[in-house]
C-alpha cells in the first residue's frame, strides 16, 4: 500500500500537469498573468477583472481572425519566481500566442526574457520601470513611464495654470518620486520657467517646515510634490500654515482617497497626473465606466482601465497582423495607433506608449477630471 | 553543442568523486553517482525530445533550488538541531553577491570573451556568492547560537528581514527595485550539478565524526559537551556550512530568473523552506529532497488542476484556490505522517554501509 501510494501521488501530479488544453473548435489563445494572491492582491484582481472584460467583448463581436478568443489566465503572486513559471507555462504548456501581463516590474522583468526568447508579444499593464521593455522588441506597455508624469506635471504647471516659478519636493529616499522630481525639473527650465528652490527630504519624515520655508520664502508660483498622498496631505498643511496659497501639483502617488481625509481644506485646489480618471468626458471612457459598474458592481480604478486597454492593443494587433504569428503580431503593435480609455496610444522607439495623461482637481474633498495634457 | 560540453563537465564531476571514494575506500559513490547521471541523462533527453516542454523544466529547475535550500537548512535544523528561520536571508547574501559579480564583469566585457569565459565565471561566482553567505552565517551565528530554541528562532527572523531591508537601501544593487539584468547563466546541467554536488558533500559530512557530533548536540548538548564535543564550534560551523549552500542556492536562482529582488527573500519564502524540511523529516536529507520536488509540483499541479476543472468541468473555482488546496494538503501530510514523509529516516543510495570494504 505504502508502495503503491509513493508510486502513485507523484505520477498523478505529473499526469495533471500533462493534460493540457486540446480539441474543441478552434481557438485564438491569449495569456493573461496578474497577482491575484500575494501583497498586491488588489492590483491584481483589477487586473484580472479588466482583461476579462475586454476578452469578452471581443469575443461578442466575433473574436479575432475569426476565432474565438480563449483567455489562458495566471496567478504570479507578486513573485519573480512564479512569474517567471507562468510565463513558461502560459508559452509552453496552453500554448498561447500572446501575452498581456503583468502590474508590478519585477514580475514583468522576469516574464519579459521568456516571452522575448519564445518570440511571443507581451505587453505589461502597469509596469512603470523603464527595463522593463529594454529587454527585447517583443516587450511593450500599456501604461506611461515614470518620468513622464513629471513632464507632464511642468507642462500643466507653464501653459494652464500660467505659473512662471516653480518650487519642488520630494523623498530622496524612494526613485520614483525622485524620478518625477528631477523630469519635472527639466521639462519645466526647459519650457522657461524658472525652478526656484529644489527640495528633498528623507523617507518617513513627518516635520517639513524646515525645507518648506525656504520653498515659501522663494515665493513660488506652484509647488509640485511627486510623493505618495501620506507625505502630501502633511506638506500640504504645513505649507498652507506657512502661508502659501499658490496651487500644488504631483503624480499618481497622490490618487487614495486618504489624501483628502488627511488633508483637508489644505489640499483644495491642488492638482495630480493620472493615468485616466472615471469622470473623463471621452465617450470611450464613459461607455467604459458604465460596462464596468455594471459587470463587477465598482468604479474601475487606473489598473483595471490599464489591463482592459492593454488587451484591446493587443488583440488589435493581432487583427492587424492578421495571423498569430509572434514577429507579426509585434510590428503590427509597434505601429499601433488606437484610441482607448487611458488616451491615443502610439508607441516609441522603446515600445513605450506615447499617450495623454488626465489631470485631477482636488475640488470640494472630492477627485474632480480636470483636463488632459497631451505630450 | 552546449550538451556536448555539458556531459563531459558530468565526466570531469564523475572523476573527481571517484578519485575522493578511493581515499575512504567505504563510501558508495559509484552507485549514487550512477543514479545522477541516469536521471541527468533521461532528463535531458527528455527534453531535447521535447516531451519535457520549458514549463518542466523551469519546474524541475526551481525544484533543484529548492532541495539544495531544503537540505542546507536541514543541516542546521534537523541535524544540529537548531531553529533557523532565516535561511532565505543568506541566500540573499548568495544571490546579490554573486549577481553583482557576473552583472559587472559582463557589462565591461565584449561579448567574445563572455561567451568563452562565461561558465567559469559564473561558477566563480557562484562559489564567492556562497562564501559571503557562509562569511555571515559565521558572523550571525557566533554570538546568536548561544541562544536555544524559540531565542534562536527569533534572531534568526530578525536578522533575514535585516538583510532584506539593508537590500532595499542600497542603491547600486537596484534598492527597492532589485537587481537588474543579471546574465542568465543558470541552466538545468549546472544546477542539477551544483544540486548533486550539494547532496554528496552534505551527506558525507553527516556521516562524518563531524556530523555526528552535530546529531549528538540535538540530542542532548550537555552530555555532547561531556563526551568532549565542541559544541560551539560545531554550532557555528554547521550554520556557516549552511549558510554556503543557501548562498550557492540564492546565485543559481539569481541567474535563472535574471533578477533578484529583496522582496523574494522574505519571511514568507524561507517558512517555504522550512515547510519543505518539515514535510520531508526533520534530519533525513531524503526527505527534504522528496518534499522539495513534491511541493513544487504539487503547486503546479494545483495550478493546471484548477485550470481543468474550470475550463473541462465547468466548476466556477478561482485561481486563488490553490493556495488553500495547498495548505489543506501540507495539514493532511502534517497530521498523517508527524515526522514527515520519510521521519528520520534516509534513502539506502544516502548512507554509507560501513559493513562493505
Amino acid at each position: 500500500m505504502k508502495r503503491f501510494a509513493s508510486i502513485m501521488v507523484p505520477a498523478v501530479i505529473v499526469g495533471g500537469i500533462f493534460l493540457s488544453c486540446s480539441g474543441g473548435p478552434p481557438v485564438f489563445k491569449l495569456g493573461g498573468v496578474g497577482p491575484v494572491t500575494g501583497e498586491a492582491a488588489t492590483f491584481g484582481a483589477s487586473t484580472k477583472q479588466g482583461i476579462e472584460m475586454a476578452v469578452a467583448e471581443w469575443n461578442v463581436q466575433g473574436g479575432v481572425l475569426g476565432k474565438q478568443i480563449r483567455l489562458a489566465f495566471a496567478d504570479d503572486k507578486g513573485d519573480p519566481a512564479e512569474g517567471a513559471t507562468v510565463y513558461t507555462k502560459l508559452i509552453q504548456q496552453d500554448g498561447v500566442s500572446a501575452i498581456v501581463g503583468t502590474v508590478m516590474s519585477k514580475v514583468s522583468l522576469a516574464g519579459a526574457p521568456i516571452c522575448q526568447s519564445y518570440k511571443i508579444p507581451m505587453i505589461s499593464t502597469a509596469s512603470t520601470n523603464p527595463k522593463v521593455t529594454d529587454v527585447g522588441d517583443y516587450i511593450f506597455r500599456a501604461c506611461f513611464i515614470d518620468p513622464f508624469q513629471g513632464t507632464v506635471g511642468a507642462a500643466f504647471s507653464y501653459s494652464d495654470l500660467q505659473a512662471k516659478t516653480a518650487a519642488v519636493i520630494f523623498d530622496v529616499g524612494n526613485d520614483y518620486p525622485k524620478g518625477l522630481a528631477e523630469f519635472f525639473r527639466t521639462k519645466f527650465t526647459e519650457l522657461g520657467g524658472s525652478v526656484v528652490a529644489f527640495e528633498g527630504h528623507a523617507t518617513g519624515t513627518t516635520d517639513f517646515k524646515a525645507q518648506l520655508t525656504k520653498m515659501v520664502r522663494a515665493e513660488p508660483d506652484v509647488i509640485y510634490c511627486s510623493d505618495y498622498y501620506n507625505d502630501v496631505a502633511l506638506i500640504a498643511r504645513q505649507a498652507r500654515e506657512l502661508g502659501f496659497k499658490g496651487p500644488m501639483v504631483g503624480g499618481d502617488g497622490w490618487d487614495s482617497p486618504e489624501l483628502t481625509k488627511i488633508g483637508g481644506a489644505a489640499v483644495e485646489g491642488t492638482f495630480f497626473t493620472n493615468h485616466y480618471s472615471k469622470d473623463d468626458i471621452r465617450p470611450i471612457v464613459k461607455d467604459f465606466v458604465a460596462k464596468f459598474k455594471a459587470k463587477y458592481n465598482a468604479d474601475p480604478d487606473a489598473l483595471a482601465a490599464l489591463a482592459y486597454d492593454a488587451t484591446y492593443i493587443m488583440l488589435n494587433a493581432v487583427k492587424t497582423a492578421g495571423t498569430a504569428d509572434g514577429a507579426a503580431i509585434k510590428n503590427a503593435l509597434a505601429s499601433t495607433d488606437l484610441e482607448v480609455v487611458s488616451g491615443r496610444v502610439k508607441f516609441d522607439a522603446n515600445r513605450n506608449p506615447v499617450k495623454s495623461a488626465v489631470i485631477i482637481e482636488i475640488k470640494g474633498g472630492e477627485q474632480v477630471y480636470r483636463t488632459t495634457v497631451y505630450p | 553543442m552546449g550538451n556536448l560540453r555539458s556531459s563531459r563537465l558530468v565526466t570531469v564531476v564523475a572523476f573527481a568523486l571517484s578519485a575522493w571514494r578511493s581515499r575512504r575506500g567505504n563510501l558508495p559513490l559509484p552507485r549514487l553517482l550512477t543514479v545522477a547521471v541516469l536521471l541527468y541523462a533521461v532528463i535531458q533527453l527528455l527534453s531535447r525530445t521535447g516531451i519535457l516542454n520549458g514549463y518542466f523544466m523551469i519546474i524541475i529547475n526551481r525544484s533543484l533550488v529548492f532541495v539544495i535550500l531544503a537540505v542546507s537548512l536541514n543541516l542546521i535544523n534537523g541535524i544540529a538541531g537548531q531553529f533557523s528561520l532565516g535561511h532565505m536571508g543568506f541566500a540573499a547574501v548568495g544571490a546579490y553577491v554573486s549577481g553583482s559579480i557576473t552583472t559587472l564583469i559582463f557589462m565591461y566585457t565584449s561579448e567574445q570573451v563572455a561567451s568563452i569565459g562565461g561558465n567559469i565565471v559564473f561558477v566563480i561566482a557562484i562559489i564567492v556568492g556562497g562564501l559571503a553567505a557562509a562569511v555571515v552565517g559565521f558572523l550571525i551565528g557566533f554570538p546568536s547560537l548561544r541562544l536555544k530554541g524559540d531565542y534562536l528562532a527569533i534572531v534568526t527572523l530578525g536578522f533575514g528581514e535585516i538583510i532584506r531591508t539593508i537590500l532595499n537601501n542600497i542603491s547600486v544593487v537596484g534598492g527597492p527595485r532589485g537587481l537588474l539584468g543579471i546574465p542568465k547563466f543558470s541552466n538545468f546541467t549546472n544546477i542539477f550539478v551544483f544540486t548533486f554536488l550539494t547532496i554528496v558533500a552534505l551527506r558525507n559530512l553527516v556521516q562524518s565524526s563531524y556530523g555526528r557530533a552535530l546529531l549528538s548536540i540535538r540530542e542532548n548538548e550537555m552530555a555532547a559537551e561531556l563526551a568532549g564535543v565542541n559544541t560551539t564550534r560545531g554550532k557555528v560551523m554547521g550554520f556557516a556550512i549552511g549558510a554556503f549552500f543557501a548562498g550557492v542556492a540564492g546565485g543559481l536562482l539569481a541567474h535563472l530568473l535574471q533578477i533578484a529582488h529583496p522582496t523574494q527573500y522574505g519571511f514568507y519564502a524561507s517558512a517555504l523552506v522550512l515547510i519543505m524540511v518539515y514535510a520531508g523529516g526533520m534530519g533525513s536529507l531524503t526527505g527534504s529532497i522528496i518534499a522539495a520536488f513534491f511541493l513544487t509540483f504539487l503547486t503546479e499541479a494545483l495550478r493546471v488542476g484548477i485550470d481543468q476543472l474550470r475550463d473541462r468541468v465547468g466548476i466556477p473555482v478561482g485561481t486563488e484556490w490553490t493556495m488553500v488546496i495547498y495548505a489543506l494538503l501540507l495539514i493532511l501530510v502534517m497530521l498523517f505522517r508527524t515526522d514527515g514523509l520519510m521521519g528520520m529516516r534516509e534513502a539506502k543510495l544516502l548512507v554509507i554501509d560501513e559493513r562493505k570494504k
